[in-house]
């Protein structure tokens, strides 16, 4: 009953939103002038939905949803739900997180509901996740983890090169046998132990089954890794179960089943952005690190890392100048952790988010229009719609420079930098929400 | 949500985003050597050129002053036929209205231009190109800059190269200071563009058009200059000192030349400080290897 109810609600939260994303991916898919070769007779019914993108007006008619008017007002909800909740928890994110993927590879991981079968599907998903977590994560370490024939097995070691761990899984990519989350959870809860205590402990399991086969009692395990501080996720591939509720409302990690493949790459994706840190999850320390030099192309020197002579490339550690081949690593000589700059750099948008740009409603469009400006500060694009009428456009709060729906959602999306306050020598100390 | 549609323009059809610094603090430091009109005698020529290699290039000049940024010339607004001179009115108005800025302002500290500013504008540019359709010239965004780099940029400048390079728009840079930009060289190195700090600038034309004229597709045929090293060196939250060694704050990433007891910017409180991020690791490696 329970279940049943779960995934009702899922279907209609999370419908409009995946409706919403395939819209834009359709754009996208026009772009690339590929896959939409198909006439409309050969195309899947599943897919194109072309109903659900007529809406009716006042009087009647059918007319095409305004995908982008409408796109922008749901990019709009979102950051400012966005907004609202990292005011909320001030700028505290766990940065460095230590994710073990648990990936269910058990009898039930062959089922064919997800073409052309589950596994598949979740080894694509997951190579996807793996590289998403560490652009956004720059100096966490994710580990690998499967379970086949009631034994959970590490696939490989915490480590921070997506490469070696995508071309792990895609060689391991059998099923067998039953499932077993206590395994899976104690394997992963001796590993995590080991890690600095700054590090967030996560757990993502991918699960396929209806049914954990354990050795001894679950619940216990579920209590050790709560005292750990692990936090546990699961994403179903079936239906809910109570045993991975409880798992993670236990230990704070979030339960959802999914539904299609579009949901299911949702619901990973969700894990990819850093988890506002608890506090108490993780003991916050000052850590020391190092920021090499990359030294000219065509120089002939000694790495520590292989021992061999190399031309070119390669970065020279600060404390001892010893050559390393790649970052970020330790320092094979002195110690020192090495990391490049733009990596860490590559997080600061979270500390320094941008302000939402408000909207410029239409009676003081009207009311100043003399003074309004006519082009887009960012992209120098018309304000005014053919008509030579006010279009939709947007402010920023700080700058009071005006910006074009298609500018604001980059800015917020991509950029993070506001074009107006970083053009104007005033503003530019007021630009982020620091303070 | 950028999305890189694939390009059916043919390849060498370009759009070339000119940022030139004006920062009126740096050419007159340069004075006696090398002016601003003598500058700009090497710009102009080299801004037609593009124009004329080919009929749908397109050229935008974005100027980075020391108090703002503004659009000083599009060619794709222009009228037919009209050269890249026609910029020069509009640019002096754009350094009249930046000085009368300055004056409002007291000068501080370093005399750095806003090139975090006229960088996210050229990036907002070129996404509205993206967006124009499945037909549109290949942008790359040049970079004519003389000032020191402003530290209190860097977090705006990193955000710029990251969308750069999510986009595949190079950052080219040709710096007409007299030291190098670390900046600008992380830039080009990121996403893939050219870094050239010319010896001699009265031969600025010559280094313009035989490095940053060819197009993107040509580049793949020339020997273009190899960079002479990286400097990755961050620069420190606190006192927004350049440092090649620091403290990093484990919750947000921070930046520290020195040990603190509590984190500026998430306000986190620190214990004592660890020197290793990866002792667990190495603690692992120890028992394997036994
Ligand atoms: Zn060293
Ligand atoms: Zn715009
Ligand atoms: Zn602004
Ligand atoms: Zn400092
Ligand atoms: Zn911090």
């Amino acid at each position: 009953m329970n279940n049943f109810e779960h995934r009702e609600i899922n279907n209609g939260e999370g419908k409009r939103y995946t409706r919403e994303e395939e819209i834009e991916e359709d754009e996208e898919d026009e772009d690339e002038g590929n896959g939409r070769g198909l006439d409309a007779w050969e195309r899947a019914y599943a897919d194109e939905r072309s109903w659900e993108s007529l809406q009716e007006d006042e009087s009647g008619l059918l007319r095409p949803i305004d995908n982008k008017t409408l796109y922008h007002a749901q990019y709009r909800r979102r950051l400012r739900s966005l907004s609202s909740t990292a005011r909320a928890a001030r700028i505290q994110k766990g940065l460095i997180r230590y994710l073990y993927v648990v990936i269910d590879l058990s009898r039930a991981a062959g089922e064919m509901d997800f073409r052309p079968s589950r596994m598949v599907v979740v080894a694509k998903q997951v190579e996807a996740f793996i590289r998403e977590f560490f652009d956004q994560n720059p100096l966490s370490q994710i580990g690998l983890v499967t379970i086949k024939d009631g034994v959970a097995q590490c696939l490989t070691d915490l480590g921070g090169s997506p490469e070696s761990h995508i071309k792990a899984l895609m060689g391991k990519l059998e099923c067998s046998g039953d499932s077993s989350i206590q395994n899976a959870l104690d394997l992963v809860h001796d590993y995590l132990n080991q890690i600095p205590s700054y590090g967030h402990r996560e757990v993502l399991i991918l699960y396929s089954a209806l049914s954990t086969c354990d050795p001894g009692d679950i619940m216990e395990t579920i209590q050790k890794c709560k005292r750990s501080k692990v936090r546990c996720s699961v994403i179903g591939l079936s239906a809910e179960l109570y045993i991975c509720k409880h798992l993670c409302q236990e230990t704070g990690g979030s339960y959802s089943v999914a539904l299609d493949e579009p949901h299911l790459k949702e619901l990973v994706l969700e894990h990819a952005p850093p988890p506002p840190a608890i506090a108490e999850f993780a003991i916050a320390n000052l850590i020391k690190m190092g920021f090499p030099q990359r030294a000219a192309e065509g120089v002939i020197s000694i790495c520590s890392c292989h021992k061999e002579a190399k031309v070119g490339g390669g970065y020279t550690c600060p404390r001892c100048k010893a050559r390393v081949c790649e970052l970020p690593t330790e320092c094979r000589i002195c110690g020192l952790t090495l990391v490049s700059s733009p990596h860490l750099a590559r997080s600061y948008h979270h500390l320094f988010p941008i302000t939402p740009f408000d909207d410029v409603s239409h009676s003081r469009l009207s009311n100043s229009r003399q003074k309004r400006p006519i082009t887009c500060f960012g992209c120098q694009l018309s304000l005014l719609n053919q008509v030579n009428m006010p279009s939709p456009c947007v402010v920023c709060p700080k700058c009071k420079q005006y910006f074009c729906l298609d500018c604001d959602i980059y800015i917020h999306e991509s950029l993070h930098n506001c074009p107006g306050c970083d053009s104007f020598r005033q503003s530019m100390s007021s630009s982020r929400t620091e303070e | 949500m950028t999305t890189v549609p694939s390009k059916l323009y043919a390849d060498d059809v370009s759009l070339l985003m000119v940022l030139i610094d004006t920062n009126p603090f740096f050419w007159s430091t340069v004075k006696n050597t090398f002016t601003f009109s003598n500058f700009l005698s090497h710009v102009l020529p080299f801004l037609n050129s593009i124009l004329l290699l080919n009929q749908l290039n397109q050229v935008v000049v974005i100027a980075t002053g020391y108090n703002s940024c503004d659009y000083i010339y599009d060619s794709s607004l222009a009228a037919p036929n009209q050269r890249a001179e026609s910029l020069l009115g509009k640019l002096e108005e754009f350094v009249t209205r930046d000085e009368e800025l300055s004056q409002q302002n007291s000068i501080e500290g370093v005399w750095s231009s806003l090139l975090s500013g006229s960088l996210s504008m050229a990036l907002c540019y070129i996404q509205k190109v993206f967006r124009s359709g499945p037909l549109h010239p290949q942008p790359r965004i040049l970079c004519l800059h003389g000032s020191p780099d402003g530290p209190g940029q860097y977090v705006a400048i990193m955000n710029s190269i990251f969308s750069a390079q999510r986009s595949t728009v190079p950052i080219d840079s040709c710096v007409i200071g007299s030291q190098h930009s670390a900046f600008l060289q992380q830039a080009s190195y990121i996403t893939g563009g050219v870094y050239l700090k010319p010896q001699q600038l009265e031969g600025l034309f010559q280094y313009l058009s035989t490095v940053f004229a060819a197009d993107l597709h040509c580049r793949s045929f020339l020997q273009l200059p190899k960079p002479v090293g990286v400097d990755f060196r961050a620069s420190c939250f606190c006192h927004k000192n350049t440092i090649d060694m620091g403290y990093i704050c484990s919750v947000c990433l921070s930046i520290f030349c020195k040990h603190h007891k509590k984190c500026s910017t998430c306000g986190s409180v620190f214990g004592q400080a660890q020197t290793n991020v990866a002792s667990a690791s190495d603690r692992k490696r120890k028992t394997t290897e036994t």
